[in-house]
């Protein structure tokens, strides 16, 4: 019952999606609702290590960006193939690169885990930087097709293609936490030494857990260049990015697949709005606010204060 | 004895310099039921570890039922069936108390447990150590007592065929104290084999067949319960001389 009420309401967004896009013909809404979901995809992809496991980290950007450069180095080196190659390819490429720093640094624990990702941040960054057959330092151009089948411009397939990779990554983000591998990742996030002791094969989920972390992340970024048309390194890789994914889940909930999806849908609309009316400046000032607020306030999230609400109740019934 | 299910042959594990283990030869019967005493620091902890994958022991073997699992990792032990507590509980925090039984239930124990509705089965092992009326409260609420059972709880739901039980006595009432010994009695009934680390010597005394000592990381003695009690070596251990 439940489950089904679940892809329904998948299907329903993705038509709505589609939908959308025959009717709208103003591209700034597809532009500002492009820019949530992008959040949205990192914040679901961060929260899998981060909050389903435990392992916060810094470095999550860094496998946006690979994924942004995976489609740069696809375009330069095959003339410019379909995006949608680049969108499959990414994912890969970032999910194996999440199994080998999953694999060299998740011995690590707590701070020093979280200081090596960033350094693996910035080691990929440094490649970019210096390989030229990318555009190097300098960045890349990338000129949007001028034709596109089915959609009435460029914009709109992309709205189209990240609204599938999002629901992807909520399909993979609920199956993760409510399987039993969940279960696993959540045993190794409260006490690591004790889930091995029972029998939860602690390595093997967590290089699990940053493989899908790397290939989501990877999958967020493979559509960015075509949505700025030109991607240099030092704004693909901007710390910035990193913290608006843990900001995310820190604001909608770490411990459920639905967390980021609220976070996302919250902070996107939020930052889209401000920066529109306002200033993006002012913008980045009221994430770092809310971000606080939520901290000190309500550190599990919105889904925790739900929960926390539907508890009392029931308390009060009783 | 009959083959044994354990054997640990000359076992050394250092921490930097220092010599937790030295040397320690353990063997365990099929369905035995072992004390294993020693003063504070003699190195039971650190045994229990390494018997169970915890910490890795740079020199010696650990065999189980048969096939040598020295270097393999705590989870596959505990899938073959080697179980521990730990002597300071580390309940899933996060989880009610029931889920944290269905840890266990999905990994260690996942190729063994029964068809059954396995949350069911958690409630039996729940009842065992009497806290089937609080099976969805937070675990992380508990009491140090409740905690202990708690930590019980879980190690049965693993269905272990070695259970290493750490100090799970430390703290109760005495009724208390029979009231574990009758659940750990009841388990090597059903054929596991048990490793008892306590510092009560009523409660040793009375579960064990067969008690190891250690004092600063060596054997001292391995005998009866009678032995032991007799034996100068311990007595010294314990009492200093
Ligand atoms: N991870 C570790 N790193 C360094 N030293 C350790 C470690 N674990 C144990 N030790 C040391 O090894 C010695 C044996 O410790 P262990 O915990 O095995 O003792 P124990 O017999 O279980 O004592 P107790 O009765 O107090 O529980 C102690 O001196 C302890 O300080
Ligand atoms: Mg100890």
């Amino acid at each position: 019952m439940k489950l089904n009420k679940f892809w329904f309401i998948i299907a329903a967004v993705f038509l709505i999606g589609i939908a959308f896009t025959m009717v709208a013909d103003n591209e700034f809404y597809f532009y500002a609702t492009y820019a949530v979901m992008q959040l949205m995809i990192m914040g679901i992809a961060w929260n899998i290590l981060g909050g389903f496991t435990g392992y916060v980290n810094f470095g999550s950007g860094g496998f946006f960006a690979a994924g942004a450069y995976t489609t740069v180095f696809l375009h330069r080196a095959f003339d410019a193939p379909p995006l949608l190659i680049a969108v499959l390819v990414a994912p890969m490429v970032c999910g194996l690169i999440g199994l080998g720093v999953g694999y060299f640094t998740l011995r690590l624990k707590g701070v020093y885990f979280a200081i090596a990702t960033l350094a693996v941040a910035i080691i990929l960054e440094t490649i970019v930087v210096n390989w030229e057959f990318v555009g190097g330092a300098g960045g890349y151009y990338l000129l949007i097709p001028e034709n596109v089948v089915f959609f009435d411009s460029y914009i709109e397939w992309l709205f189209v293609l990240i609204l599938a990779i999002t629901l992807i990554a909520i399909i993979v983000s609920r199956y993760l936490n409510s399987s039993k591998i969940g279960q696993g990742l959540a045993a190794i996030r409260d006490d690591e030494l004790a889930a091995e002791s029972m029998g939860v094969p602690t390595l093997k989920l967590k290089l699990i857990s940053t493989t899908v972390m790397g290939g989501l992340m990877g999958a967020a970024g493979a559509p960015f260049p075509y949505f700025i048309t030109f991607v240099e390194p030092v704004s693909a890789f901007n710390l910035l990015v990193a913290v608006m994914a843990i900001a995310v889940p820190m604001i909608g909930g770490t411990a459920s697949w639905i967390g980021p999806v609220i976070g996302g849908l919250l902070l996107g609309t939020i930052q889209e709005t401000v920066t529109v009316n306002i200033s993006s400046e002012l913008n980045l000032l009221i994430v770092g606010v809310v971000l606080v607020g939520f901290i000190s306030l309500a550190p599990q999230g919105i889904t925790g204060l739900y929960q926390d609400f539907m508890r009392k109740r029931r308390k009060g019934n009783d | 004895m009959t083959e044994p299910i354990l054997s640990v042959t000359n076992l050394t594990k250092r921490f930097g310099g220092f010599v937790a283990l030295d040397g320690v030869d353990v063997s365990l019967g099929d369905k035995e039921r072992l004390g294993l005493i020693g003063p504070n620091g003699s190195g039971k902890t650190t045994l229990i570890n390494c018997i169970s994958g915890a910490l890795y022991n740079e020199q010696g073997k650990v065999n189980f039922e048969g096939s040598d699992v020295t270097g393999t990792t705590a989870s596959s032990r505990a899938k073959l069936g080697i179980i521990r507590t730990f002597q300071i509980p580390r309940p899933f925090r996060s989880m009610t108390i029931i889920e944290n039984l269905l840890i266990p239930m999905e990994y260690a124990a996942s190729g063994r447990m029964e068809s059954r509705n396995l949350r069911d089965q958690a409630m039996e092992s729940l009842e065992i150590v009497g806290l089937q009326d609080r099976a969805d409260e937070n675990s992380a609420n508990l009491t140090q007592i409740d905690m202990r059972r708690l930590e019980l709880a879980r190690a049965l739901s693993a269905k272990p065929s070695l259970l290493l039980s750490d100090e799970t006595m430390a703290g109760l009432s005495s009724s208390e104290v029979d009231e574990v010994l009758d659940i750990l009695f009841a388990l090597n009934g059903r054929g596991v084999a048990v490793i008892m680390i306590e510092h009560i010597m009523r409660a040793v005394m009375k579960y064990s067949e067969r008690i190891v000592v250690l004092d600063a990381g060596k054997k001292i003695a391995d005998g009866s319960p009678d032995e032991i009690v007799n034996n100068r070596d311990v007595e010294r251990a314990y009492l200093g001389e």
